[in-house]
Formats: C-alpha cells, structure tokens, sequence
C-alpha cells in the first residue's frame, strides 16, 4: 500500500522523476570529484600520455557505441511505455540489457588483454585511475542492468510503467559518463 | 508531451555516432589542438544531446537543470580550489623527483599531448 | 496503482491477516513508519553516543592520569588511544549527530510537519536505517580485529592511514573507511527521501513560505549532503585501494599526491559542519518562537541566510589545511570566504535574538537548551575567527585551541540540539510529558560541566598544548604543574557532566511509563505535528490536514488565543 505521500506532487513532478533527477545529481559529484581528480593529475603529468598510448581505442569506441544504441533502445522503451505499450517497452529494455552485458563483456576482454601486457592497477597512477574509474563505471552499468531487468519483468505484464522512464534517465546518466570517460582515457594520448 | 512525440530518436542517435566516428578520427591529424577539441568539445556536445533528447531534461521544471548545472559548477569549484595544490609537479625550487621511478618524465618537459603516441 | 501493491509489505500482510495487532517484528523492527524509522535512528545514534562517551571518559582520563589502569576500560596503550581519539571522532559526528539530528528529527517530522501520512519512499526509508545499523556494526567490528581499531584521526589522513606499516592496523583502517561510505549510502537514501518529501508531498494550502523552518533547515542540509559527499566516496574508494590493492593515489613516493585527500575530504568536510548545524538552528527555532509566542523574526530573511550559508560553505573547505602546504595564494581566498560565511551566521544568531526581544517568555525545559544553544555556539563562531584567518590560524593549528573551538561547534549542535528537540517533541513522540524538574537538573548538570571542560581547553591550546598526544609528561613543557591541573579540571568536569546524564536517562525512561499524558498540543504550537494525536498513529491523520497560514502566527493581534494552528481555516 502506498502512501498518499508517494501520489503528491506539489512540485509539480511525478516523486519518482523527482527523486531520480536527485540520485542523478548526487552521482554527478562522485564522478566529478573522481574525474576532477584524474584530469588534475593527468595535466600535472607529461608521461601519463605515454601510458594512455596503450589503452585500446577500437574497444573503446566499440564501447561507446553500444552505449550509446543501449541508450536510443532505453528511450525508444520511454516512448513505447507511455504508449501504453508494455511488452514492446519490456522488448526493448532487455535490448538495452543486452548492450549492457556486451559492454561489460567487451570489457572484460579488454581489462584481460591488458593485464596480460603487465599493465596492472598498480602499475602506475595512471592505471590505478584507468581502472578505478571505469570499474565504478561499470559497476553502474551492472546495477542499471539489474534494475532495468526488474522493470522489464514488471513493464511486461504492464506495472510500474513509470518506472521505464525513470530507469532509462539514470542509463542516459551512466552513458553521459562514458562519453566523458572516453576521451580523457582512451582519446587524448 | 507531444514535443517529445515528434523528436526521431533514430536520427539523434545517428548524430550520436557520426560524432563518436568524428572524436575518433580527430587526435589522427595530430594537432593538439585539434585532438582536444574534437575529443572533449564533441564529449560536450554529445554530453547535450543525450540530456536534451533522451532524458528530456528540457521538459522537467526549470530547478532540475539549474540542480545539475550547479552540481557541476560546485565539481568545477572543488578542481579550482585544489588545482594549486595537485596540478603543480614541480615548482621553482624543488620537483617531485620520487615519482619518476614509477613513470619516467617525457623527454620534451613541455611537450603536448599529441606528440606522444 | 492498486495493482501493484507488492506482497512483501507489512502493511499489506497485516491486511492478510484482517487488521491484526502487527506483530513484534513487523511493528518495530521491519516497520516502514517514518515515526518508527525515526526512533530507531534515534535510539541507534543515543546508544552510540553513549559508546563515543565511554571513548571520551577513557583518553581524558589517560590524558588527566597518565598510566592510570582506567576503570571499566584498563590501561590505555598508545594504540588504544589513537584509536579512541579517532572513533570518538568519527562516532559523535557520523553515528550520533548525522542519525539523530537528521535521520531522526527528519524522518519525524518532514512528514508531520508538511501534512502527510509517511515519507514517500517508505521501504527506501526502512533501507536506509539497515544500511546505517550494519554501518554502525561494522564500525564497532574494528575494534575486535587484528591490530585494533583504526586510528588515524578522523580526518584519515594519508600516508598514516593508507599504509599498514605506519598505521598499524592493516584491517581496521579498512573497516573504518568501509563503514563510513556504508553509512554515507545511509544518508543518500535517506536525503533523497527526505528532499523529495518535502518537495513534493506537502500538504495542500502549504506554500514555500509556510514551510515551518526545521524543514527547510533539514532539506537544505540534506541537499547539501547530497551535492558535498561524491568527491569524498570518490576519495574513500581510492584511499581503499590504497590501502587494500596496494595504488598509489595518495602516496607522495610513488606519485600520488596526500594533499588531494584533505582537498576530497574537507570539500565534504566543511559542508558537513552546516549539515548538522542547520537543523539544530531549526530546531532552536521552532522552540524560541513557541515558548516566546512570537514570530519568527524575519522568516524569509533566514531561509535566504540559511541557503546562502550553504552555497558559502562550499568555498570555504581548505581553511582546514592552511598548514598543510597548500597554495599561499588560496590560503587567502580561503580566508575572506571563510571570515565571510560567519557573516551569515552572525546574522542567524541576530534574527534568534530578535524574536526573543519583546516575547512573554517561558523558561522550560527545551527553552532552555535552545537559549543554550544560541549562547554557546556563539562562543564555537567567535573563536572559529581567530582559526579561519590564516595567519593566526599557522599558530592555533593542532592545538587544543582547535579542538575546543570545534567542540564548542559540535557540542551545541549534536547534544544541545539533540536534548532541546527531545525535551519539546517527547510529548508527541510518547504522549507523555517529561518530568520538568528533572528536565531542568539534568540541562544545569550539563551546561556548565561542558564549559568547565572547554573552556579550560582555549587555555591549554593557547599555552601551545599540541592536539594528539597520548602523554604529555614527555614534553616538559607541556606538563608544568598548572598544565596538569587544567588537565584534571577538564576531566573531572567530564565525569561529573556523564554522570548527570543519568538523570536524563532516568527521567526518559520515568516519564516513558508514568508521565503526566501529554495532550494533542502541550506547548500551544502551531506546526501541524500538533494537530496529530500524540503519539500519531499509523497515518498521522484521519484526515490528511490543509493549511491556511504560515508556522508563526503567536499573539495575533485582535484573537483570544495567543497561537493560531496552520490548520485552522480562521
């Protein structure tokens, strides 16, 4: 049972919008502190250039790219649930999943590659932020995933349509980060 | 939200990737400037179009941008404020000559980003 | 959205069983009811001050006897007292201050005081205090592994607290960082929570400027929570990995840079310091009007202050470090804004002055604990100038000067604020009125014990006693005969102010089961928790209430009552 709280909307949102445009907020400020951190570094240091010639672009791109479609399936899913349309937006969020487990898997393959080349996270700091920086990525993009598995399951038999919206402004958050992430450790070199 | 009904996600998502196509080409003309532009100019550019026409951020009250625009104006402050402090790897006087064991200096002190690769 | 009822919840399982007494489990361990949720945070964090109590009693009574075998404690070794120094740090200010002054007097009285039935993610609400319970636990855990506790000062500074070989507890630096970003995801949950509340399910007829001031203080705080911890739990994962996986972000040998964790840190830090400050100004605030019947003076000029406060608060972190190497040039720009935010808070103490002035006066219990506050956070403000300059502060830093301004800081908010909301809201929390008499021995008992210990703390700080020294009797110096004695003073003022806490405890409990019943509104307010039957229900109300005015309307002119309730057409 609900709470009639949870059915107010003086503010003029939808709660659940509402709160997520403030998880969003608060995850702006840990990845900013955390790339803050990485670009002050990184500007301080000449010779981390030479450490990012050895990140793999072609993954990273191919990354970027599955993020990015992941997010046009997520909003195409928006646009489906408010239709009304719940099997068609649970179909295309677990198109989203699976771009999901593509990044994660290329991923892995990625990380196994170049710790095979002895490029470690305590290699250097630059390594230390390569990893840390894209671990904590990634571990957003498993949590998304697993969120995003639940509200398919509900959106299918047409529940908590809402939430399709909600789930797919925090996966556009998470592929906003990629899109930074991208240049400062696979691009400038 | 009919505005949002006419926007062709396809197409956003297409100029997603011909940016994308065009950060990665960007650093192969090695002009530094050049690199950065394209990698984090295009980042921002991006960066919009995912927040404008996939989280509609445009279509919320007016204090949900203002929010996030202020969240990242505080991370803008906090790199300001401690910039001083860690951007500078050597002064005057003295060089942090520790580190270099771990990571050895570029041969050019003051080279650019792009001369490396 | 009656469909989507999900079966887990007790409140549908109590359906199921057709309107049953819930049971023990459902009603006060799992219970999604924000006045439940709250009692829990605020039993959790008394029972932790009572545990960062017990740490202060033991290194004030090494510091007072150095060598002594303490009672109910033992020899206090160096590594046991970095380690009390540094939990007691870490638990008065997250495990007590945190829960109770936000957690507790939020969950109580967001949904109270904007008219609704419950936050509006209860579950997310009921998570959020088990993340902060296993936070607790985990915390507490330290102590009973390899190497103890940590204790490298709760500011965690690295290298100490990121290589085992200089801190000694190659476990217990881990579980203390582990439990404080387990007890920040807590707060997340909870700040969301209490934002989005706020915002969003007011009761109808309330305009932003008819939200009473405690609220404001508690989002405000929540939002500057929100928006300061990321860099930190950014911060805390790279310090964990310094630590466990052997990077080196903090490590000046191999590249990393030590400065830019007290940069992380006290970018969250300093905010922190208004995040607890704010709602314990709220909660003075809500007293001072309802025992001098009158308006708040000037409503809309303290929330602009208060939100001013907040922005300011973020530029001002690195006076914190003004010794520890950072830019000169920054040391200055950190000192105007530092000298500029106690502006604000000047102003703050102005406005609570004000309403004062004029009022009928009634000197109870939690009016006195609010005066108190007013009064003795003035004297944590007026020193924090000398330290926010930067040249003085070259002389002041690490000393006990530090540490008394800051307790003059703190104490005032987290038990000050703490007592003075209990005392006035105890009668809605339990539906019985504490014993004032008792009341007013135990604030008397604590009041000036605390400036006996303080107090003679400026002295010792000024006569150059540095902070974190296990035994002064090595430096010659620091343990001249007068040294000593002020020393002694400190201590035996701390036990007699622990002792008198038993009063409180005893009159809490006495009044818990034999006070006089309280009524719907004891104090003659005219917030809407006061409309609610005390103790509220499940639901608050029978009927959800609308309201009409602002929180402050006392002696009206032209009424027969000298209050006039939010929720009242006319």
């Amino acid at each position: 049972m609900k709470p009639i709280a949870t059915t107010r909307s003086t503010s003029g949102m939808p709660t659940g919008l509402l709160a997520i445009w403030w998880v969003v907020g608060s995850e702006i400020v840990i990845f900013g502190g955390l790339l803050g951190s990485y670009i002050m570094y990184r500007l301080s240091h000449d010779a981390w250039a030479n450490q990012a010639a050895n990140t793999n672009t072609a993954l990273g791109t191919l990354n970027t790219f599955v993020l990015l479609t992941s997010s046009l399936f997520a909003v195409l899913a928006h646009r489906a649930a408010e239709s009304g349309d719940g099997k068609k937006a649970a179909r295309l969020l677990y198109y989203t999943i699976g771009g999901a487990v593509t990044f994660v898997c290329v991923k892995a393959f990625e990380w196994s590659t170049e710790i095979a080349h002895g490029y470690t996270i305590t290699s250097n700091t630059f390594w230390s932020f390569y990893y840390t920086a894209a671990g904590i990525h990634a571990l957003h993009v498993i949590a998304g995933a697993i969120i995003m598995a639940i509200v398919a399951r509900d959106a299918a038999k047409n529940m908590e349509l809402q939430r399709v919206e909600l789930i797919g402004i925090y996966w556009h958050f998470v592929d906003i980060v990629w899109i930074f992430l991208f240049p400062l450790l696979y691009i400038a070199k | 939200m009919s505005e949002e009904s006419h926007t062709n996600y396809v197409k956003i998502w297409a100029l997603l990737v011909v940016l994308l196509a065009v950060s990665v080409l960007g650093p192969m003309l090695e002009i530094q400037i050049i690199t950065l532009l394209t990698a984090f100019g295009i980042a921002f550019v991006k960066a919009y179009l995912v927040a404008k026409y996939f989280m509609h951020i445009n279509m919320t009250p007016r204090f949900v941008p203002y929010l996030m625009v202020t969240c990242l104006v505080f991370m803008l402050l906090f790199v300001v404020g401690t910039a001083p402090d860690v951007y500078k790897s050597e002064g005057t006087n003295w060089k942090k000559t520790a580190e270099w064991q771990y990571m050895p200096p570029s041969p050019a002190d003051h080279g650019g980003a792009a001369e490396h690769h | 959205m009656a469909e989507s009822i999900p079966s887990d919840s007790p409140a549908v399982a109590d359906d199921h069983h057709g309107h049953e007494e819930p049971s023990f489990w459902s009603k006060y361990v799992f219970s999604t009811d924000h006045k439940m949720i709250a009692m829990q945070y605020m039993f959790t964090g008394m029972a932790m001050a009572v545990i960062g109590g017990f740490m202060a009693y033991a290194f004030r009574m090494q510091l007072a006897f150095p060598g002594i075998e303490v009672p109910g404690f033992g020899i206090v070794t160096p590594a046991n007292y970095n380690a009390l120094v540094t939990n007691h740090g870490a638990i008065m200010i997250f495990w007590v201050a945190m829960p109770v002054l936000i957690a507790a007097f939020g969950n109580y009285l967001i949904p109270l005081m904007c008219g609704c039935d419950d936050m509006v993610f209860p579950k997310l609400n009921r998570l959020s205090y088990q993340i902060f319970l296993l936070s607790a636990v985990v915390l507490l855990s330290s102590f009973f592994v390899e190497g103890g506790g940590f204790g490298g000062a709760w500011t965690a500074y690295p290298p100490l607290s990121a290589k085992a070989e200089y801190s000694l507890t190659p476990l217990g630096s881990s579980i203390w960082l582990g439990a404080v970003a387990l007890e920040f995801v807590a707060f997340l949950l909870g700040g969301i929570n209490f934002i989005t509340t706020a915002m969003n399910s007011r009761a109808p007829g309330m305009k932003l400027y008819d939200i009473p001031i405690v609220i404001w203080m508690i989002v405000i705080a929540s939002i500057l929570f929100l928006v300061s911890v990321g860099p930190l739990i950014a911060g805390a994962i790279m310090l964990l990995f310094d630590q466990q996986l052997g990077t080196a972000f903090f490590d000046p040998a191999r590249g990393g840079d030590p400065v830019l964790w007290q940069h992380l840190f006290w970018f969250f830090g300093h905010p922190e310091v208004y995040v607890v400050l704010l709602p314990a100004l709220g909660i003075t605030a809500e007293i001072i009007t309802v025992f001098a019947r009158k308006k708040l003076f000037g409503y809309k000029t303290v929330l602009h202050t208060t939100i001013a406060t907040g922005v300011l608060s973020f530029t001002v972190w690195a006076h914190h470090q003004f010794i520890s190497g950072v830019d000169p040039r920054m040391a200055h720009v950190f000192t105007l804004t530092t000298l500029l935010i106690s502006v604000p808070i000047a102003e703050m103490m102005f406005v609570y002055i004000a309403t004062l002035y004029g009022g009928s006066i009634r000197l109870t219990t939690p009016m006195l604990w609010g005066l108190s506050f007013i009064a003795e956070f003035l004297i944590g403000g007026v020193t924090g100038i000398f330290l926010g300059a930067s040249g003085a502060d070259i002389y002041f830093h690490d000393t006990y000067f530090v540490l008394a301004h800051f307790h003059y800081t703190f104490f005032p908010i987290a038990i000050i604020g703490t007592f003075a909301g209990l005392t006035f809201w105890f009668p809605k929390m339990f539906g019985r009125m504490m014993n004032d008499r008792l009341g007013k021995i135990h604030f008397w008992g604590t009041i000036i014990p605390f400036n006996f210990i303080f107090i003679p703390l400026f002295v010792l700080g000024m006569g150059g006693q540095h902070r974190r020294i296990f035994d002064y009797s090595y430096f010659p110096e620091l343990s001249m005969p007068w040294m000593q004695d002020i020393r002694v003073l400190a201590t035996s003022s701390l036990l007699i102010m622990l002792g008198f806490q038993v009063v409180f405890f005893y009159n809490f409990i006495v009044s818990l089961r034999s006070g006089e019943k309280a009524s719907k509104n004891p104090w003659k307010s005219n917030t809407l928790e006061w409309t609610a039957d005390s103790p509220p229900p499940h639901g608050n109300w029978k009927e959800l209430p609308t309201v009409y005015r602002g929180p402050y309307e006392y002696s009206v002119p032209g009424r027969d009552e000298d209050y006039w309730p939010q929720d009242q057409p006319n």
